[in-house]
């Protein structure tokens, strides 16, 4: 049975908190008084995820057939997969997808059906490598599908392979990937490593097109979810549903398979990351040591290539199967059940350590409006009721947030800093003055379907998720970021965790409340 | 009467040239710059006037002759000694403000009929700039017989001086001259389909001067880009002209956003701007403005180059054309009330361009010519220093001090 997370306050005796700063991580000394906020440990991963698989496909949520029944001869089957984004860090083989898909093949072969194509549903993130799917979807599938073009990346920017199913009743465009929606039957396997993930988002956001997207990513949108993680009060996740709701009554019939994970997040050498300090064993000290060590004589590419390495132990802990949100109404319920903590209150001031990797710089550079993003649009977002903390209190990111840029993979991203950055913060003046060019030019199309680039619009979409934390939050600090990238995203920079929580005093008073937000391994903060 | 004297002096060109690699602006410390007492020059002719400086700039090209860098083409338009200085605002023996046009074309140097360019108003490109009367000098300041504005008299001719109104103060009047270079090479490269795309490279007093002209006087071009090394020449930028301003590593994906351009592997744009201004005339500068111009764009080159090294196979391939911008005469341009052009001269826009963009602004900082190798060292290093013109003050009743104006 495993521990549920819970909120330490600090004391005297309260040994030095680890936050996390980049490709490396800090010990912390809050003053007394603050908070910490530590997930729940690992909930029991299940004995035999291959049999759960098949019962679930077996035994579907909600109105829908066994998948055995719906598979016929002369049928055509589509089955979309997560992408590069799901989960992070990627998972040590055999990934989810991985089995929940061989398992589906199975039944296919054994219904008779022979067409059969596997998309990566990655809507205007970047095409996965050769090497990305082989590691998700394992040797057998890669092998049998990509040499004979039938593993497809959905590419939201070719008009002949989009359809467009109608609007929905506020007028929302929906317009999904041509062979998904002409399919007989489409299965979705998705990965929901938090509470935003699956459901109608799966199909109507994860194949959809820019057309299709810009009715649920943007600014208003992202400033009125509160928060992304519960779905009822999220407006992206309405419109979403909206969307689903109208693709499945366009006849598109959708046979969704979600896997929930534990957070067993990091390899054993790296264990003292997902332990509590006062826990740590002689072993941990010494790997913290160790590491801690290394990293300060390590060129920061090779230290960005040692983590981009980690493959997470974390395992299947459930699987369902069925109606959309049949399935995805007990999915919310798996992850709620291993990442809520219960916390009294909001705090004048939170701390979010940011890690190395996001959903969008797996294998990649995390550049620094993915920084941006990841503080202000998903830490800040992981909460239930309202935010951790107070409408005008002081967010403080640590991380070193380099003038840093994969130009392969966010090229418009380096184009959105250096020129719409540079004129403006405000996300809703650059929703207005720039994101029609950038979505519509040539170049990062070209890129975005030929090479390995986000959609030119990704980078707007990055900061409008920041949208709701910049409205709530009356100042954001990061502390050990570059200078003129932090002042070019319109925070203010701090050498120190002191000197931030000075800074921070100028904005919420003396003596502010304090929490930390000891993530990863993921958690949301259930406040009450 | 007190001047810098500039003098012929092959060691010290050497050891300037040397000294310069090390530190822009060294020259004054080690070439054939020295202040020095001259006698005042004698009038040449009927006609001419003698000029009592008040203020009067350090220009790029006179940076480049310190420092011993400037190109041996100017080797016969220039006679030695010489007192540098031709952005000049001075005074007359009545007391009246005049600023100084500096080329010694052929109405200055005695030669009638003048030229055909000179007879057409194009007096930058006089042919007799080594011939007259007056020994050789393509401009005061750089003939043995006319002084500079680097002392504290120069002799000028008629044709040569144009009337400072009672509006003007000695910093507007004394930036007539730099803008009149960028007005001028600002007007060319007109005459493609309208809604153009400009980039200016560099942002020193020439580059500020030619974003000022571009944002008033050309209406053809819709998009203008600067690539501005340092944050004061970034805010000037964006003050004096509706443009976008970036670093100069930002530029080919500048313009790439700007103009929807593909980029090849070489990083090579395949579309690009129709016009760039190269306001600094180095290898670099030119080479950048070499893979950012559009197949059949055009590239004004208004810094003097001096010898640079650049790949001109995109120019070829491209059918790019390099035009040269030098100094001022005659401008075409739209007259009040009616659509077609008129003549008009160059300084007599420039002076309604420095009224109306306020480019006073850009005088940073007034040396007395006793601290000119201070004066020289900061002009080298402006755009660094956050300063953009830096001129010599030598107003008789001036106490002298060092002023940064435009802090």
């Amino acid at each position: 049975m495993s521990r549920p997370g819970f909120v330490l306050e600090v004391d005297r005796s309260t040994p030095p908190t680890l936050c996390w700063h980049g490709e490396g991580f800090k010990l912390l000394r809050l003053p007394e008084g603050s908070r910490i906020l530590y997930p729940p440990e690992p909930v029991d991963a299940l004995k035999d995820p291959d049999d759960a698989i098949r019962q679930a496909l077996l035994h579907p949520e909600g109105d829908m057939a066994p998948l055995p029944t719906l598979m016929k001869a002369g049928m055509r089957l589509t089955i979309a997969f997560d992408d590069i984004s799901l989960p992070l860090p990627p998972m040590e083989r055999p990934d989810n997808r991985q089995r929940v898909i061989e398992a589906v093949l199975d039944v296919a072969a054994e219904g008779g059906v022979d067409d059969v194509v596997l998309i990566c549903a990655l809507a205007l993130h970047r095409r996965m490598t050769p090497a990305e799917l082989r590691h998700a979807l394992g040797d057998r599938i890669y092998d049998a599908f990509a040499p004979h073009g039938l593993l497809l990346q959905h590419d939201a920017e070719d008009p002949s392979a989009l359809v467009h199913l109608g609007r929905t009743d506020h007028g929302e465009d929906v317009e999904i990937n041509r062979r998904a929606a002409e399919s007989d039957l489409l299965v979705y396997v998705n990965i929901n490593l938090v509470a935003m993930d699956g459901g109608h988002k799966s199909v109507a956001t994860g194949l959809a097109s820019y057309k299709s997207l810009r009715h649920h990513h943007n600014v208003r949108t992202m400033q009125h979810s509160r928060s992304f993680m519960d779905q009822t009060r999220s407006e992206l996740h309405t419109s979403n549903w909206r969307m689903g709701r109208l693709i499945a009554a366009s006849g598109v019939k959708v046979f969704q398979i979600e896997t929930t994970l534990n957070t067993d997040t990091f390899p054993s050498a790296f264990g003292f990351l997902q332990k509590r300090e006062w826990e740590w064993g002689a072993r941990d000290r010494a790997s913290f040591l160790a590491v801690s060590k290394s990293l300060e004589r390590t060129p920061d590419r090779l230290a960005r290539s040692i983590f981009q390495s980690i493959k997470s132990p974390h395992k299947m802990s459930s699987v369902q199967a069925g109606e959309v949100e049949a399935v995805h109404a007990i999915t919310t319920e798996h992850v709620y059940r291993q990442q809520l903590v219960d916390v009294e209150g909001q705090t004048d001031v939170v701390i979010f350590g940011l890690p190395y990797i996001c959903p969008y710089n797996v294998n990649s550079i995390m550049n620094p409006i993915l920084v941006a993003c990841l503080g202000l649009g998903y830490f800040f977002n992981l909460y239930r009721g309202k935010p951790l903390v107070r409408p005008g209190g002081v967010l403080i990111l640590s991380h070193p947030t380099p003038w840093a840029f994969n130009p392969v993979h966010h090229p418009s991203y380096i184009d959105f800093f250096e020129e719409v950055l540079a004129d403006t913060t405000d996300p809703v003046e650059i929703e207005k003055t720039y994101e029609e060019r950038f979505a519509t030019d040539d170049w990062y199309r070209h890129l975005y379907r030929t090479s390995y680039a986000y959609h030119g619009v990704h980078p707007f979409y990055m900061w409008y998720w920041c949208a709701h934390a910049l409205d709530h939050a009356a100042g954001v600090i990061i502390v050990g970021g570059d200078t003129k990238a932090v002042h070019r995203m319109g925070f203010k920079r701090a050498s120190t965790m002191r000197d931030a929580l000075e800074m921070a005093e100028d904005i919420v008073g003396r003596d502010p409340s304090i929490t930390h937000f000891h993530c990863p391994p993921m958690m949301i903060a259930d406040v009450h | 009467m007190k001047a810098l004297l500039f003098e012929r002096s092959l060691p010290k060109f050497a050891a300037a040239r040397v000294a310069s690699e090390w530190r822009s602006g060294s020259g004054a410390r080690v070439g054939p710059l020295r202040l020095t007492d001259v006698d005042e020059p004698d009038l040449p002719a009927p006609g001419w006037h003698r000029v009592r400086p008040r203020l009067s700039g350090i220009c790029g090209s006179d940076l480049a002759t310190i420092d011993g860098r400037a190109s041996r083409y100017f080797e016969p338009l220039v006679s030695f000694p010489f007192v540098p200085g031709h952005e000049v605002v001075g005074e007359l023996d009545g007391g009246a403000r005049v600023v100084l046009e500096p080329v010694l074309r052929c109405a200055a140097r005695g030669i009638d009929p003048p030229c055909p360019a000179c007879a057409q108003g194009q007096t930058n490109r006089c042919r007799n700039l080594a011939f007259g009367h007056l020994k050789p000098g393509l401009q005061t300041g750089y003939c043995s017989l006319t002084g500079g504005g680097w002392g504290t008299a120069l002799v000028a001719h008629d044709s040569q001086l144009h009337a400072v109104p009672d509006s003007f103060s000695d910093q507007a009047a004394v930036m007539v001259e730099p803008a009149a270079c960028a007005l001028h090479g600002a007007l060319l490269g007109r005459g493609g389909a309208g809604h153009e795309t400009a980039v200016v490279i560099g942002a020193g007093t020439l580059g500020l001067c030619t974003v000022a002209a571009l944002g008033r006087l050309r209406p053809d071009i819709e998009t203008l880009l600067v690539v501005a090394k340092h944050p004061e020449q970034r805010r000037l930028a964006r003050d004096l002209a509706d443009c976008t301003v970036v670093e100069p590593g930002e530029l080919a994906r500048g313009v790439r956003r700007r103009t929807g351009s593909l980029v090849l592997d070489s990083g090579q744009l395949t579309g690009g701007a129709s016009l760039v201004f190269d306001c600094v005339g180095t290898s670099q500068s030119l080479s950048s403005a070499l893979e950012v111009v559009a197949p059949g764009g055009t590239v004004v080159l208004l810094g003097m180059p001096g010898q640079v090294k650049v790949d001109l196979t995109g120019l070829w391939q491209r059918e790019v054309s390099i035009t040269g911008a030098y100094a001022y005469g005659t401008e075409l341009v739209a007259g009040a009330g009616t659509e077609a052009a008129v003549p008009r001269r160059t300084f007599d826009l420039s002076f309604e361009l420095v009224a109306d963009a306020g480019l006073e602004r850009l005088v940073s900082a007034l040396y007395p010519l006793t601290r000119y190798r201070e004066a020289i060292q900061h002009a080298a290093a402006a755009g660094r220093r956050g300063a953009t013109k830096v001129a010599f003050d030598l107003r008789p009743t001036r106490k002298f001090r060092t002023k940064e104006m435009h802090a």
